[in-house]
């Protein structure tokens, strides 16, 4: 039984949404915050992401295949999961999940098919047997590779870029409005909770793709670019400079309106959240990786590659370590305070060995990387040398972050 | 009594003499009463209520609470319980006890009152106390309706809000949803469940057991649709509140002598 401190109505003792609905929107998070980059190259002409273009595309995908899970785990009632989709209800905003999802899976697998169907085309004439049929499979029966093919492959890589981007957007944004929309959750309710969970997706999928961009140039002794590096810093930078005031900024209003909810969420982060809000989520999370970045962007000149690289995949482990801790005070949280807003519960400690416990949550955030993994292995993120890739980007010069 | 008895010709009843009852027919007669015995235990009850089926447009149901009635013995949460099998831990009724002085104020709910409520020493001086019986609101617009996605919670024409046991998928956004606290995910079944105002019972005609057995008439529930029901006439002429109005939700059960330091 969890210890109370004040009054809790009987029935709000219980954490009804466990570590599968703090990895649900983790999770999702990368998935926008990957396609983001994507989309940063495709569409917004910033050639300097060339290198993390495909990688960003293919880890937005894995993580997207994943993305449900925790959900379906987490349901009383799997079985009956899909009656979401098939009957849904649509005054809730839950409902909208099946739809906004497979809308945008379905974006996504286009977007990876054009981006690959030269390769794939290639490959399947350049193999035999059972690879080839594999590979003529996944051509979904057109070989044409020439260069009008190419042409239209490249424009529908660009369209769908576009429609992607806002998808992600709005399935990510979708993911804090479940949350924000609670009016009976003080904690919850805020008309800012999609945004931040949208920017926070933006850092954790930013974040990402610093580590795994360099992980995979050590694996595949390749030289890390520069540019690169730095481009993503800086944007990763910018999206955590307005996550971050903007999760503040929240607390500041509550705490200077003096409001109702105030009285329980104050004593809520001073007690129950001291250790994952203020300790982890604002100092280790995101002070730390603010001077970290910070150091890198305004002393680019000075920094050996070495230095910077390094420095970049420290603050981006923080902030992943950030994101993390940010959906869990949200989702947890939100759970510790009793509606009667005179009681806090004590913090909800999930099992190692159980359904919903950390075990599956690892699970959970290896596959992605498993997925990522036997993607590249069918379909390889780095582009062959020689392979002139369709999706070239349109050069045009934005006034953004990435570019200065 | 006397009138029958005297009408009554005793005298000339002369007790026929019982007809000898074949092997053949005793087997006959027992298969007839003891098929009739099993229509009656099947279906018979339906076919005899169907005058007086329950119509769900001849009602609005309203619940009515006075605080000041309330003696914290918690039957009512024991006769929930009871009646609707409600798992340990977890409540679909509960009293919380309120004492409170000018300065400061200390709520409790030991086991949801379920058995009444131990003395306790407050570290201020209370000024007033008071017992709160709490449920399900049944709101007319209700959060935990519009939340769920696949339409397992639903309202009833007569005013009920009911959970779809065979169609909730246990996501536990209604829990999340609903401002009182009233629901929770059953762990025996996985599902959704929160009070139903017995509705088993109201519509056969009876009260809901946590009405039923209040000893002082604390808990009331009535038909909007009678004019003379008393619960009606309450609401309608007395001083009533809801609670946390400020949500608009619009809830069916009002109380009566409502404290500010409630929720």
């Amino acid at each position: 039984m969890p210890e109370i401190t004040g009054f809790a109505f009987p029935n709000d003792i219980h954490v009804t949404w466990s570590l599968m609905i703090v990895m649900y929107p983790y999770i999702t998070g990368f998935v926008a915050g990957s396609f983001i980059v994507t989309a940063l190259y495709h569409l917004f002409g910033k050639d300097e992401l060339r290198p993390v273009a495909r990688l960003a595309l293919a880890a937005s995908f894995c993580f997207l295949l994943i993305a449900g899970l925790p959900l379906q785990l987490h349901l009383g009632h799997w079985e009956r999961g899909f009656t979401v989709m098939v009957t849904p209800n649509f005054s809730s905003a839950m409902a909208v999940f099946g739809i906004l999802y497979s809308f945008y899976l379905v974006v996504v697998a286009l977007e990876v098919w054009f981006i690959y169907r030269k390769e794939i085309i290639e490959t399947a004439r350049q193999s035999r047997g059972l690879k080839r049929t594999f590979y003529a499979a996944l051509a979904l029966g057109t070989y044409d590779t020439s260069p009008a093919a190419l042409e239209i492959d490249h424009r529908a890589i660009k369209l769908l870029s576009a429609i992607g981007l806002p998808s992600a957007c709005m399935l990510h944004g979708y993911v804090g409005f479940i949350f924000g929309g609670i009016k009976a959750n003080p904690w919850w309710s805020t008309p800012l909770m999609p945004i931040i969970f949208l920017l926070s997706a933006a850092v954790s999928g930013i974040a990402l793709l610093v580590l795994i961009y360099q992980i995979k140039c050590k694996l595949g002794r390749k030289a890390i670019e520069r540019e690169t590096v730095q481009s993503l810093v800086r944007w990763l930078w910018f999206f955590l400079i307005i996550t971050v005031t903007l999760e503040l900024l929240e607390i500041i209003m509550l705490a200077y309106e003096n409001s109702e909810e105030w009285h329980i969420i104050s004593p809520l982060l001073t007690t129950r959240l001291q250790f994952s809000f203020l300790s982890v989520q604002m100092i280790i999370g995101s002070l730390i990786p603010f001077i970290l970045l910070f150091i890198i962007v305004t002393m680019n000149r000075y920094l050996h590659d070495r230095v910077r690289n390094t420095l970049a995949v420290i603050a981006s482990l923080l902030l992943l370590v950030q994101v993390f801790s940010m959906r869990w005070n949200v989702v947890i949280g939100g759970q510790l305070l009793s509606k009667s807003f005179r009681g806090l519960r004590s913090t909800y400690e999930p099992h190692l060995f159980e359904k919903e416990g950390i075990l599956t949550a690892l699970v959970l955030f290896v596959a992605p990387f498993v997925l990522l993994y036997v993607f590249d292995r069918i379909l390889p993120i780095d582009a062959p040398p020689g392979v002139h890739a369709p999706e070239e980007p349109v050069s045009e010069a934005g006034v953004s972050p990435g570019t200065a | 009594m006397e009138e029958t008895r005297k009408g009554t010709p005793a005298s000339e009843a002369t007790p026929a003499a019982p007809e000898p009852c074949g092997r053949r027919e005793f087997i006959a007669d027992a298969v007839r009463i003891g098929g009739g015995a099993f229509a009656i235990l099947a279906g018979a009850d339906a076919l005899g209520a169907e005058p007086d089926k329950y119509d769900w447009d001849a009602h609005r149901w309203a619940y009515l609470i006075d605080t000041q009635k309330c003696i914290g013995c918690g039957s009512c949460v024991r006769a929930c319980k009871a009646e609707n099998g409600v798992p340990d831990g977890y409540f679909r009724t509960w009293v919380e006890r309120y004492q409170v002085s000018p300065e400061a104020s200390h709520v409790d709910s030991p086991n949801g009152g379920m058995h009444g409520f131990p003395a306790v020493k407050t570290a201020f001086e209370p000024t007033k106390a008071f017992f709160v019986p709490k449920l399900c609101n049944h709101c007319k617009e209700t959060p935990c309706v519009q939340v769920c996605p696949v339409g397992a919670s639903y309202r009833t024409r007569d005013g009920a809000i009911l959970v779809d046991g065979e169609r909730c998928i246990g996501c536990g956004y209604c829990v999340q949803a609903c401002p009182y606290g009233s629901r929770f995910i059953s762990p025996v079944t996985h599902t959704a469940e929160k009070c139903t105002w017995c509705y088993h019972r109201i519509t056969k005609g009876m009260k809901p057991a946590c009405v039923e057995v209040c000893p002082t008439s604390a808990r009331q529930f009535g038909d909007m649709k009678r004019e003379d029901d008393p619960v009606r006439l309450a609401i309608a002429h007395g001083r009533v509140n809801v609670l946390q109005p400020h949500l608009l939700t619009e809830p069916q059960a009002y109380y009566l002598n409502l404290d500010k330091e409630v929720r």
